[in-house]
């Protein structure tokens, strides 16, 4: 007595091999849904952007002038505040996950911290824009400098990165740091030596991807009040600035009056979807490069 | 040598360390001393009582059933246990005379004189060079030409230096598993121990690099001190001095191997080593 009966298995083949088709296009639209959105996307803002983007607007100053307005202030404000932020992250962010994963003891403490970062990964970035002005503007009295601006979006996108580098070390094998402690290596020649290279392709994807996020935020930026129209170029980090994304914000503001600025606005979505596509190439490349065989 | 035996146990009286009785019979060639050791992991009382002792330049097998705590014992020796947070032992273990469950005793010093050996192959993803250089550097080594020759002595030394010697720089992982283990055992020869901890280093190997693991222990045990757990009974026969046979935590019977193999006292050894259980 057999308990598959071949005669069903046969009969019921055609609906489960339609069954398996119908999921797998259901699943395929879902994925050119997103496809399509985005291309529209992208084909919209290039077509307004034809005809701006030139070495003039790249290496311009910002003006009223919608013909003369240049984003080099723009561009450098960016790439400072990325030199704030970049180090800032990196270290509090693989310090605290090599805390909370390696030498912290598992228990009711080390429960509501972890919760709390996880919790703080989803709080919206406006909140964090209230946090850095009362903090960094205000009460460290900064004012809307870079570095104020670049220590805000560190805490927005620290918890990422921390939760990013915990799963990273979390995912090397037990038995590699079993093998140096077997040797007599203390905990940090472990670390530094065996865990820290197997997790750094993790690590380096996470805070990428995280960085990434910072170039683009706006709101934070605009709650700490990031002027409209600056002229001179910044020059270090405690300098006033303006950045991309505020610029397209802006521009895409007042569109309503001029309406080149809409146009101006497209070229410099163009312009930070190119940096971010030149960041996030250097986060494979690096992953590859770095990723160890076990 | 029996005047530095009786030295050292002067030292140890007066240090106050271990009582006369013990000081006086630890004799030069006991390695390892456990005494009513007992460890839990948080409620599991996993080792009870075991008392052994392990001689120096012995091969010494723990043969047992699954679950029985001969790694657990194993892992012991060198402190590894403690890498589980709930683990708690009572009793003594000492290592050459010197207790090394305290506090006191720096578990980094221990296992630079108490290596180990894995059940699975564990090299670290880098370079056959820098695996074997691995422990002689974090103790501080630096000179590339000392590390040279600890490198070819080590893997000379685990039988597999003519395998390997045209490819130091190639990943560790491109070895196969027997190469991978026996890289493993020159990995730990380079830290220069007394003694060397093998947790069923066979288990995960074909018959062939089993073999050879086997005939390198039989060479190793000139210089050193080894205590080799497995599930292979006739391993343990064809290589060990001495075996420990484990049985629910507990330490059922310890004998020269021969013994143990052929006229056990125990009914429960009898019937683990014919096969009626286990």
């Amino acid at each position: 007595m057999k308990y598959i009966d071949a005669e069903q298995v046969s009969k019921r083949m055609g609906t489960r091999i339609a069954k398996n088709n119908l999921l797998k296009s259901l699943f395929f639209m879902a994925t050119l849904f997103g496809l399509i959105v985005l291309a529209i996307l992208i084909y919209r803002v290039v077509v307004d952007s034809v005809g701006w983007i030139d070495w003039n607007f790249l290496t311009g100053k910002l003006s009223t002038a919608a013909e003369r307005a240049g984003i080099m202030g723009a561009i450098l404000g960016t790439f400072w505040m990325m030199l704030v932020v970049a180090p800032v992250t990196l270290i509090l962010g693989i310090g605290t996950a090599i805390y909370l994963e390696l030498y912290a003891k598992k228990g009711r403490f080390q429960a509501i911290i972890q919760t709390n970062i996880s919790n703080l990964a989803g709080v919206p970035s406006i909140v964090y824009g209230i946090l850095g002005l009362t903090i960094f503007v205000r009460a460290m009295e900064m004012g809307n400098i870079i570095l104020a601006g670049g220590l805000t979006l560190s805490l927005l996108i620290l918890p990422i990165v921390i939760v990013a580098a915990q799963e990273a070390i979390r995912a090397v094998p037990g038995f590699l740091s079993e093998a140096s402690y077997g040797m007599g290596a203390t905990k940090w020649q472990t670390i530094k030596n065996v865990i820290l290279p197997a997790a750094l392709p993790g690590i380096l994807t996470g805070a990428i991807l995280a960085l990434s996020r910072a170039i683009g935020e706006t709101a934070p930026l605009t709650v700490i009040g990031i002027p409209a129209l600056i002229i001179p170029f910044p020059e270090g980090i405690f300098d006033k600035f303006t950045a991309l994304p505020m610029q397209i914000y802006y521009w895409t503001l007042d569109s309503s009056l001029v309406a080149e600025y809409a146009n101006l606005a497209a070229a410099t979505i163009v312009v930070l979807l190119l940096l971010l596509f030149v960041l996030n190439s250097a986060a494979i490349f690096i992953r590859n490069k770095f990723q160890q065989r076990f | 040598m029996s005047l530095l035996t009786v030295k050292e146990n002067i030292s140890m009286v007066n240090n106050g360390n271990t009582d006369i009785v013990s000081a006086v019979q630890s004799n030069s060639n006991v390695v390892f001393d456990t005494k009513d050791l007992n460890l839990w992991y948080g409620e599991t009382h996993a080792l009870k009582d075991i008392n052994l002792t392990i001689n120096e330049k012995e091969v010494t097998a723990i043969i047992g059933p699954s679950g029985c705590g001969k790694s657990t014992y194993l892992k012991t020796l060198n402190r590894m246990v403690e890498l589980v947070p709930t683990v708690r032992t009572t009793g003594e273990i000492t290592y050459k005379g010197k207790s090394i469950l305290d506090k006191s005793s720096k578990v980094e010093e221990l296992r630079t004189h108490v290596g180990m050996v894995f059940q699975k192959p564990n090299p670290f993803p880098k370079s056959i060079y820098d695996n074997i250089a691995y422990g002689p550097r974090i103790h501080g080594i630096r000179n590339k030409k000392i590390l040279d020759e600890i490198v070819e002595k080590s893997l000379r030394g685990a039988y597999i230096w003519d395998e390997v010697k045209d490819r130091l720089k190639e990943n560790a992982y491109g070895l196969s598993g027997g190469q991978q283990q026996r890289l493993c055992i020159a990995r730990t020869l380079a830290i220069e121990p007394d003694v060397i901890l093998m947790d069923e280093p066979t288990s995960a190997l074909d018959p062939k690099s089993t073999l050879k693991i086997e005939d390198l222990v039989q060479e190793l045990k000139k210089d050193y001190s080894i205590i080799i757990v497995t599930h292979n009974m006739q391993q343990a026969a064809r290589i060990s001095d001495r075996t420990a046979f484990f049985l629910n935590g507990e330490v059922v019977e310890f004998d020269v191997t021969d013994t143990i193999f052929t006229k056990p006292t125990d009914n429960r050894t009898e019937d683990y080593i014919s096969g009626r259980f286990g």
